[in-house]
């Protein structure tokens, strides 16, 4: 490794534009003529548009245009699509309203778009926006699982009777049935996983640009995946074909999974554009943010788990309902079913398992993947089953987990994951030793003393990253592959630029890219830059979400860097008149192996360029690309232990020490991974402790502000203790798994486990407040 | 934000008559709820007379027995300020934990009071230590001043100048923060006068904003210690109760924190 090599904690190139308030943003972005686009929302939950008036709005100052659902659809750009098929149970596909960008007929959640205002300024637009009348009827509306599934309840879609997307089952019920009869003991858990918020710090926004004479769009946005964005807009919203429509998303301030859809709001903004005929801004502000953006997990299941005389888990049985929302989002359908069952095996040995899914539409906010993306359901569920199972058994929490662990890998569990490497083990002896759980007992005793209620609680999550084999998700029912593109251009004086279809919206690529060329090269990160987010820069791509961009984009990176190192070898080998296979690449010069002959990497660029002196029938340049499709998932591990004491008078947690002991597989950049964790245990703790995005009976939210859903800061946090266990990932050459979900997937079910045990009761739900603890304390 | 039109005053006086000019003037003191609720278009003041650059209404003195505390004078400087932190430290505690630092910096004790929100922390001080509400116009005792949720005394146009605190004999405070506003979901101010008088007030619980807590005054008039309250019964009727707090865990948080606070006192 060198100081700037994999493995190197080196100093994030990126941050002297992010701290020193220079990033470009899609807001930051300001084009000749640029109107400005504000949305016209449904205050009703479920709602039928009987009329729009217009007419007091087109009068007002600045105003160029209202524009209605209907005009939309009259228009004929598509309905927003749901990416990925899902079969239910009894063959039939699953059932899906149709979502046009803005409501022609129908709302079904509050903050859906019936109209939009096009104006000279944003506040002239939200001016005319007050003014626009829309004639609703309203309708009853369902705000949760429980009322969707009842008998009777109000139904939002025709195509989805009983309000029910799918019913999808996995794994062998026979087999798990019979598990069960002859279990001797069961252990059963209800949980309901909380609906969250998204809260990228910087808001969505879209600025469309369309040029007439060419017929061509420009489409400043928000996006985890430009080209993904592209290929949705031009292959299903019909707003242009693709070589007549660029992407570009700049520098975007966080993800987390939300930006990675298609939201109505650019395909009206790019509609919007060639309508008007002048560019259109959009930039959401924080409740529309609350409102729009898709939100994340929201499950209620029921689990039980059956396990033999001796401990050992012979059977799962789950049953979810997930709650989607008002619509089907682009890649939700996937989340509770081949990213949450497919990983209820967690990390242990478990012969059988069937999982049931139910998939319901409610009055709320559309639903999609959150940081974790299923994981985190099925991880919270497994964990606290676990800690519910070791209390009613009556053995330690972590012995239990030890005795059922998984030693030999590959393993193929019921639930069609083959994990390939892993040491459980050693994350969990290295938590253990890092809390020193042998002495916990003490300190629970000397803290009741102090009239403190002490807990500790544990967590051992598996998660499948990487994603995903092209050929595995689309034998799924994905609609696109899922592997990664890689560009290495060098100029003729030895500076690199990487094209990547990843794209950095907060994960560091900028940096951690450069240390691999560094690593192969010796040449200095200085001497190379990252570029992606724009389709008209790099060919292809599908973007960062999954914990992929080093497992999969770094590795196509990896391909091209070989690609191009062969063809730089055969220059060198000619110009130093030595064979291509003595040539070694050591601190940025080719060298023939044990001489001291030696020609810099500059020079090997000119080379290539000036052509002067090449091979024999080499083409001149130095250039190559590579597409990488993974071979499997990645499986990242660990186990992560919290230890707290909750005050009984309020019921308030305060956190003792939190450990996390992960294996990531190899580190390309040891302080961006700790930077990750921390911010998925943020999240993750956020969920146990603080978040809750919530509606009343009616389908109003009533946390459409920070003043009301509960972001963690930096005070609701423990300092982490972190540390690392390594078994390097076999599926691809790097030995990479992944780092950026971990904390958000493992963190939660640590946390309630401590609470459960520092109370000494186990019916608890997410978000622990104080209020719900202390009412929790105090039950009969 | 809708249009308004900004003043910077730079007297009361010159204050109250550009409010007397405008349609429908608002005084900004500080702007902590003020402008985000001007942003989510809640509000549309034709005027906002901005009164931070008022110098008379700057400062702190201590008297005698007695503390004001200027209205303009901002979190950060009430906190920061050494004769609040001798004469009655728990006040310089209550500023500590109101909102966030940004907040701190902004927001003062004049704006907070005229806005009168039933979970605001100066509230319980007021009322608990007796404190005088002085304006432009007159001296308002706290009891008169607050009269439930974002109501108060003042009439219009009225510019509250200073607060004038009695220095007690013992004080406290204890809070616990709401988790995602930092206001209070409930705080209790308790405090000892000179005279031996008891007064206890809560805020954040009561669904009619800053309450006085008679059964947990008695409680402590008998024995002032965090024990004498632990047979007292708070209702839970009329307390407020919302995602972040039943009306029985804000009942509960009263007794809890009057503990606390006591505690604190000494």
């Amino acid at each position: 490794m060198g100081v700037e090599g994999i493995g190197a904690r080196v100093v994030r190139k990126e941050d002297k534009r992010f701290i020193t308030g220079k990033g470009r943003y899609v807001d930051d972005i300001k084009l000749q003529g640029m109107t400005h686009a504000h949305f016209v929302r449904s205050p009703h939950a479920h709602a039928k548009v009987k009329g729009i008036d217009s007419s007091a709005a087109l009068k007002m100052p600045g105003v160029v245009a209202v524009l209605t659902g209907q005009q939309i659809v009259d228009d004929k750009v598509g309905n927003l699509i749901c990416g990925w098929a899902i079969t239910s149970k009894d063959g039939s596909p699953m059932k899906m309203g149709a979502w046009p960008a803005m409501a022609p007929e129908t709302v079904r959640f509050v903050g859906q778009a019936v109209a939009v205002v096009i104006a000279d300024t944003k506040n002239l637009a939200r001016d005319a926006a007050e003014a626009v009348v829309v004639d609703y009827e309203e309708l009853p509306a369902v705000a949760d699982v429980h009322a969707a599934i009842k008998a009777g309840a109000q139904q939002l879609h025709p195509e989805a009777p009983g309000n029910q997307v799918y019913d999808w089952v996995i794994g062998d019920e026979g087999a798990t049935d019979a598990a069960f009869a002859k279990a001797a003991n069961v252990v059963k858990l209800d949980v309901t996983n909380n609906r969250l918020a998204p809260n990228a710090m910087e808001p969505r926004a879209a600025i469309a640009d369309y040029d007439a004479a060419e017929e061509h769009f420009t489409l400043y946005t928000t996006s985890q995946n430009p080209h993904v964005a592209r290929l949705v807009l031009s292959a299903f919203y019909n707003i242009a074909p693709e070589h007549k429509l660029r992407v570009i998303a700049p520098d975007v301030g966080g993800g987390f999974g939300s930006k990675i859809f298609i939201y109505p709001e650019e395909m009206v903004a790019l509609w919007a554009s060639k309508k008007v005929g002048r560019p259109v801004k959009w930039t959401g502000d924080r409740t529309e943010a609350f409102l729009t953006d898709a939100h994340g997990r929201d499950h209620v299941t029921h689990a039980e788990m059956a396990f033999d005389a001796n401990n050992k888990i012979t059977g799962l049985k789950v049953k979810t309902y997930a709650n989607f929302g008002a619509y089907m989002s682009l890649f939700s359908s996937s989340v509770p079913t081949y990213l949450y069952a497919t990983l209820l095996s967690g990390q242990y040995n478990i012969p059988a398992i069937h999982a049931e899914v139910i998939g319901v539409y409610t009055n709320t906010t559309p639903v999609d993947a959150y940081r974790g993306a299923g994981r985190p359901e099925a991880s919270y569920l497994i964990e606290r089953l676990m800690e519910t199972a070791a209390r009613q058994l009556k053995v330690d929490p972590a012995a239990l987990r030890r005795s059922n662990f998984i030693t030999e890998f590959p393993h193929q569990t019921p639930v069609i994951m083959a994990y390939d490497v892993g040491d459980f083990n050693a994350s969990l002896d290295a938590a253990m030793k890092a809390i020193d759980y042998a002495g916990f007992a003490a300190r629970k005793a000397k803290a009741k003393t102090e009239g403190k209620l002490r807990g500790i609680g544990l967590s051992c999550y598996i998660e499948a990253c990487g994603i995903a084999p092209s050929k595995a998700v689309g034998s799924l029912g994905a609609g696109v592959g899922l592997w990664e593109s890689a560009e290495v251009r060098v100029n003729p004086v030895g500076t690199i630029e990487i094209l990547t279809g990843s794209h950095s919206h907060g994960q560091g690529h900028e940096t951690t890219f450069c240390q691999l060329v560094a690593e192969r090269l010796g040449v200095p990160i200085s001497q190379v830059s990252i570029v992606h987010g724009d389709t008209d820069k790099v060919q292809f791509g599908m973007g960062t979400y999954g914990s992929r961009s080093a497992a999969v984009g770094l590795t196509a990176i990896l391909k091209a860097m070989e690609k191009m190192e062969s063809k730089a070898k055969k220059i060198a080998a000619h110009a130093l008149e030595a064979s291509e296979g003595d040539i070694v690449i050591e601190n940025g010069e080719f060298k023939v192996a044990g001489t001291d002959k030696a020609i810099a990497f500059p020079m090997v660029a000119l080379a290539a360029y000036t052509a002067h002196n090449l091979p024999d029938g080499m083409e001149p340049g130095l250039k190559e690309s590579a597409f990488y499709d993974p071979t499997n998932f990645t499986f990242p591990a660990g186990a992560y232990i919290c230890e707290l004491e909750v005050d009984a008078g309020t019921g308030k947690t305060s956190f003792v020490n939190f450990v996390a002991a992960d294996d990531f597989g190899r580190l390309i950049n040891p302080m961006i991974v700790e930077g990750q964790v921390h911010g998925g245990l943020a999240q993750g703790i956020g969920q146990a402790l603080l978040e809750h995005a919530i509606y009343d009976a009616n389908g109003q939210p009533v946390t459409a502000s920070f003043m009301d859903y509960s972001m963690p800061r930096a005070d609701d946090l423990p300092s982490f203790n972190l540390s690392h266990t390594t078994t390097l990932c076999p599926g691809n050459p790097l030995g990479i798994k992944g780092c950026g979900e971990a904390g958000a997937i493992g963190a939660s079910a640590a946390v309630i486990n401590a609470i459960t045990d520092a109370i000494g009761k186990n019916n608890l739900e997410m978000p622990a407040t104080p209020d719900r603890v202390w009412r929790t304390i105090h039950a009969a | 934000m809708y249009q308004t039109t900004y003043h910077r005053a730079s007297s009361v006086d010159e204050a109250a008559s550009l409010f007397a000019k405008g349609t429908e003037a608002k005084f900004l003191a500080g702007g902590q709820t003020l402008l985000p609720v001007m942003k989510q278009r809640l509000a549309s003041p034709s005027d906002v007379i901005d009164l931070g650059k008022i110098k008379e209404l700057q400062g702190v003195e201590l008297s005698g027995d007695v503390l004001t505390i200027k209205a303009g004078t901002t979190y950060f400087d009430i906190m920061q300020n050494a004769d609040v932190q001798k004469a009655i430290p728990a006040i310089a505690y209550l500023t500590s934990v109101l909102g966030d630092p940004a907040v701190r910096y902004r927001g003062t004790i004049g704006g907070s009071i005229a806005n009168n929100d039933p979970a605001a922390d100066y509230p319980a001080a007021l009322l608990a230590l007796g404190a005088t509400v002085k304006t432009n116009k007159r001296s308002i005792s706290a009891e008169d001043f607050f009269q439930g949720l974002f109501t108060t005394a003042l009439e219009d146009g009225e510019i509250i100048t200073a607060v004038s605190f009695p220095v007690p004999a013992k004080a406290g405070y204890a809070k616990m923060r709401h988790p995602a506003s930092r206001f209070a979901l409930t705080a209790v101010f308790v405090a000892q006068t000179k005279s031996g008088e008891i007064r206890v007030a809560a805020t954040g619980a009561s669904q009619s904003g800053v309450m006085r807590v008679p059964a947990i005054e008695a409680a402590l008039k008998a024995k002032w210690s965090p024990a004498a309250i632990d047979g007292v019964s708070v209702s839970a009727s009329n307390l407020l109760a919302d995602i972040h707090g039943t009306a029985e865990y804000r009942a509960n948080l009263i007794k809890v924190m009057a503990q606390r606070a006591v505690t604190a006192a000494g």
